[in-house]
């Protein structure tokens, strides 16, 4: 293709998501779009797949059948929304093997909020309520993003997601209603979950690298920087009904911006974590290397189980 | 943990679809009626609950997502069934007993499940051959079930059942994938087989509750299908080219309260924050 073909091309692919059409997998796309969508669904996949294992780790500890019905139902939400986001990355030409290939090599990353411990079962409570809190205001303007199957994914994702967050304040909510302890609990939960949420954002609009060619791909709506306002300005109010203290000395209302004003971020801790270098980085790909490797033999007995099945029946035709 | 014989030396057939047992309604007001049907309540759910537990372990460590997510969704299930046998019993007590008191604050001599489902998360052969040997079982019994003289029971039973088969469906399928799949795969599942085999046998153990509730009609007798559910899993078995074990001895005492080894780990990881934060809502 010569280079003014290619220039048209382009022309007409930027003209389409001007118009908020649609591009579909099949229509032809410039290779960084291409890059750029494998790069961050594949992430987003990851991010929901790595996210099982912190909440996980509270099924088989819930304190009642009912909580534990719901956790389990929602880590299973999550391994669903993984499998919708990996079907839909595979749309742009790479496997489901070779994005768990990056996950596991440390190439492909994952929301950084992660890689802290959940240490109580109020951590239950904070992740659904801040942790999906974050991830619906980063995720809401995606179900109206360029590429379709990302944003027909997302609009079924956003729902249950929000669905989650309801349960995770709820966590909160019966903890701030209960015993001294279990106020304790919860304080405890949002002082260790708060300063992360925030940098689930991501990094200040300076240290960005990606959001001019994002925000005309519509793979971002608003910068990092207005997304983490709107979570704080939502989510203060909250922690007001629940009693609770927002770990933040400097966060006030500010009357002539209409927002609260809030306290420097460790950006160090930040970039330790994303740099993999977080209390439970090397934990969480350990467990996904694990689930993966050892249940190869499993994936090779169901995949070998077929080909015989295949065969047997063109046998069986053949005979007849 | 008592061994008994083999239970092709004792089994009865019989046909499952027997009519609606007539209940007496006076029969609650029997002081040991009442605890031998909240014994053989719990006979039955406790099988849930601890499978469902198991289960949960799973979340998020599965082959593939695929299976991840429907071993999730047995667990669920499961969860749900138990759920309702709870707040039964909660009911038959009539005092401030919950569902959550049943399910963690008992002591491990007061479960009640089978051997066969407290057994570890080994590997994924024993996960489904664990699976498979309860669901073929829970399937014939809530089939049975149905024909419950006590209403309530019957409503479980129908309800479950269309759960019940389809956990049938699943682990049945992959015992084939893994037996007639890979020569590793085939190892793996024959050893699971063969180390599992030796529980089942227990399904089938009646214990006084039971027998009691039996009588009045409450309860189902499971020896009715036993010969059928040994005809079942070694025919799936020898379509998934897996050797049926041939064993003198099978164990049993799960039933009583008397638990294998695993069992304490398993109840004081459930029951951790019920003992922790007594009296606490959630």
């Amino acid at each position: 293709m010569s280079e003014a073909e290619i220039k048209n091309l382009e022309d007409q692919f930027d003209a389409k998501i001007a118009r908020d059409e649609k591009i579909e997998p099949k229509d032809w796309m410039p290779e960084k779009y291409r890059k750029t969508h494998i790069r961050q669904m594949s992430q987003h996949a990851h991010s929901e797949i790595v996210g099982m294992l912190p909440e996980g780790n509270w099924i088989t500890r819930a304190p009642s059948l009912r909580r534990k019905v719901a956790l389990l139902a929602k880590v299973q939400d999550e391994a669903g929304h993984g499998l919708y986001l990996y079907s839909a990355c595979e749309t742009l030409g790479i496997t489901r093997e070779q994005m768990y290939e990056d996950l596991h090599s440390g190439k492909a990353k994952y929301s950084s909020i992660f890689n802290y411990p959940t240490v109580t079962w109020a951590d239950m409570g904070a992740i659904g309520w801040l942790v999906d809190g974050a991830a619906i205001i980063n995720q809401v303007p995606l179900c109206n993003t360029s590429f379709g199957p990302y944003a027909r994914a997302m609009v079924r994702v956003c729902k249950e997601e929000s669905f989650h967050q309801r349960q995770g304040y709820e966590i909160m909510l019966s903890l701030c209603n209960g015993s001294a302890e279990q106020k304790n609990m919860a304080q405890d939960a949002l002082n260790r979950w708060w300063w992360p949420s925030l940098m689930m954002l991501g990094p200040t609009d300076a240290e960005s690298t990606h959001t001019d060619q994002s925000m005309k791909w519509k793979l971002k709506r608003k910068t990092n920087d207005e997304l983490r306002q709107q979570f704080i300005d939502q989510t203060v109010p909250q922690a007001d009904i629940l009693g609770l203290t927002i770990p933040d000395a400097d966060l006030k209302w500010n009357e002539e911006t209409g927002h609260y004003d809030f306290g420097e971020i460790n950006w160090d801790e930040f970039w330790q974590v994303v740099k993999g270098h977080g209390p439970m980085n090397k934990s969480r790909i350990d467990a996904r290397r694990n689930a993966w490797e050892g249940g190869a033999w499993v994936r090779e007995a169901a995949t070998a189980y077929a080909d015989k099945q295949r065969a047997r029946k063109e046998e069986t035709a053949q005979a007849s | 943990m008592k061994q008994i014989n083999n239970p092709t030396s004792t089994s009865i057939s019989g046909s499952t679809s027997s009519p609606i047992r007539e209940l007496n309604p006076q029969f609650l007001e029997s002081k040991e009626n009442k605890q031998h049907l909240i014994d053989y309540l719990l006979g039955v759910a406790d099988n849930y609950l601890i499978l469902g537990q198991r289960l949960g372990e799973l979340c998020g460590h599965g082959p593939n997502l695929e299976p991840d997510i429907a071993i999730t969704n047995i667990s669920l299930d499961l969860l749900g069934q138990v759920r309702s046998y709870y707040q039964y019993i909660a009911q038959i007590k009539g005092d401030k007993t919950t569902e959550d008191d049943i399910a963690f604050l008992r002591t491990e001599r007061e479960y009640k499940n089978v051997l066969l489902v407290e057994q570890p998360n080994t590997d994924f052969a024993y996960i489904i051959v664990r699976q498979y040997f309860f669901d073929v079982y829970n399937r014939l019994f809530l089939n049975a079930l149905q024909q419950s003289g006590d209403e309530t029971l019957r409503a479980l039973a129908f309800k479950g059942i269309k759960e019940a088969s389809y956990h049938e469906r699943f682990s049945g399928d992959w015992l084939k994938r893994l037996g007639d799949g890979t020569e590793e795969s085939k190892v793996k599942t024959q050893e699971a087989v063969n180390n599992l085999w030796i529980f089942t046998e227990e399904l089938f153990h009646k214990t006084e509750a039971d027998q009691s509730m039996i009588e009045v009609g409450v309860a189902i007798d499971m020896t009715q299908f036993k010969e059928l559910y040994y005809e079942k899993i070694k025919e799936q078995l020898t379509i998934a080219a897996i050797e049926i074990p041939e064993v003198e001895y099978f164990q049993k005492g799960g039933k009583q309260g008397i638990h294998s080894e695993h069992m304490g780990f398993l109840l004081s990881e459930m029951q951790y924050m019920q003992r922790t934060y007594p009296d606490s809502r959630w």
